[in-house]
């Protein structure tokens, strides 16, 4: 017998404290991370309804978020060390006051 | 079969809960990688080995190094140095250490009873997963071929635009 809602259950608490993480911390680093933990999250809950369902749609999405993350996280990093260079700080209220 | 999935859980969320709770950016780190290495486990007991295999390679392998290649970036010099000796204390290592072993227990559990995972019967292999990625799914193989390009011109085009610009400011006043 496959943990099918378990499994859910486990990426709903992941995705909230991913969530949490974001809200709650003002390092732009661990903003970061939490909005990997997020992507993984998301990951798990298609790779668990590909395994209810017997398909492998859901290990095919997963892929795709893993390219997706790729990419953010490469320009997202690269984002980062610019505020760095450009603030000397890692908090997110240092640019709150950024004009386009 | 089923007490495999349910530590491997208890592993990702403590470690997860650790992650956010930790002030050091190279600790959370850590316990990122503890978490993402219990979620592979949780992909390997659904019957889902390949995405598990992914997950250890390029999630918790080739995107937790840039991650970590940005923190040792960001300090250096002799603040640093201190930081690197405070890195060496057992408080900052056990944590993910003990995390880490628990997983590593149920690997060897999973390789003393036999390679196959438990719930190989309903398992999806590789193959039909290759087979669905370059069948009904090639349009998202190329747009996500398309989005790294975007990545890789975005973050090089980010790192680049500094020098550039003093090489600009240099010239106009010179």
């Amino acid at each position: 017998m496959l943990p099918i809602r378990e499994g859910l259950i486990v990426a709903g608490i992941l995705f909230t404290l991913g969530v949490v993480g974001v809200l709650v911390r003002r390092n732009v680093l661990f903003v970061l991370m939490s909005i990997e933990v997020m992507l993984n999250a998301a990951g798990l809950a298609f790779v668990v309804a590909g395994t209810r369902w017997r398909q492998p749609d859901g290990q095919v999405v997963f892929l795709f978020i893993l390219a997706m993350a790729a990419a953010e996280v490469s320009v997202g990093l690269a984002l980062v060390l610019e505020l760095y260079h450009q603030y000397k700080a890692l908090d997110t209220d240092a640019i709150s006051r950024m004009r386009g | 079969m089923t007490i495999l999935f349910y530590t491997a859980s208890a592993v990702a969320i403590a470690a997860t809960i650790l992650m956010l709770t930790r002030l050091h950016a190279v600790h959370a780190l850590l316990y990122l990688i503890v978490s993402l290495l219990a979620v592979a486990v949780i992909f390997y007991d659904l019957g889902a080995p390949f995405v598990a295999a992914l997950e250890v390679i390029i999630y918790a392998g080739a995107i937790m190094v840039l991650f970590v290649f940005v923190v040792m970036l960001l300090n250096l010099g002799a603040e640093a140095a201190r930081a690197e000796r405070s890195l060496l204390t057992p408080s900052m290592w056990i944590g993910p250490t003990v995390l880490a072993v628990i997983l590593l227990a149920e690997f060897v559990w999973l390789l003393v009873h036999g390679s196959t995972p438990p719930t190989a019967v309903a398992g999806i292999g590789p193959a039909e997963v290759g087979m669905a990625l370059f069948g009904r799914y090639v349009i998202g193989v190329e747009l996500a071929s398309m989005l790294l390009l975007g990545g890789l011109v975005g973050a090089y085009h980010l790192g680049w635009r500094k020098s550039a610009n003093t090489e600009v400011s240099r010239a106009s006043h010179p």
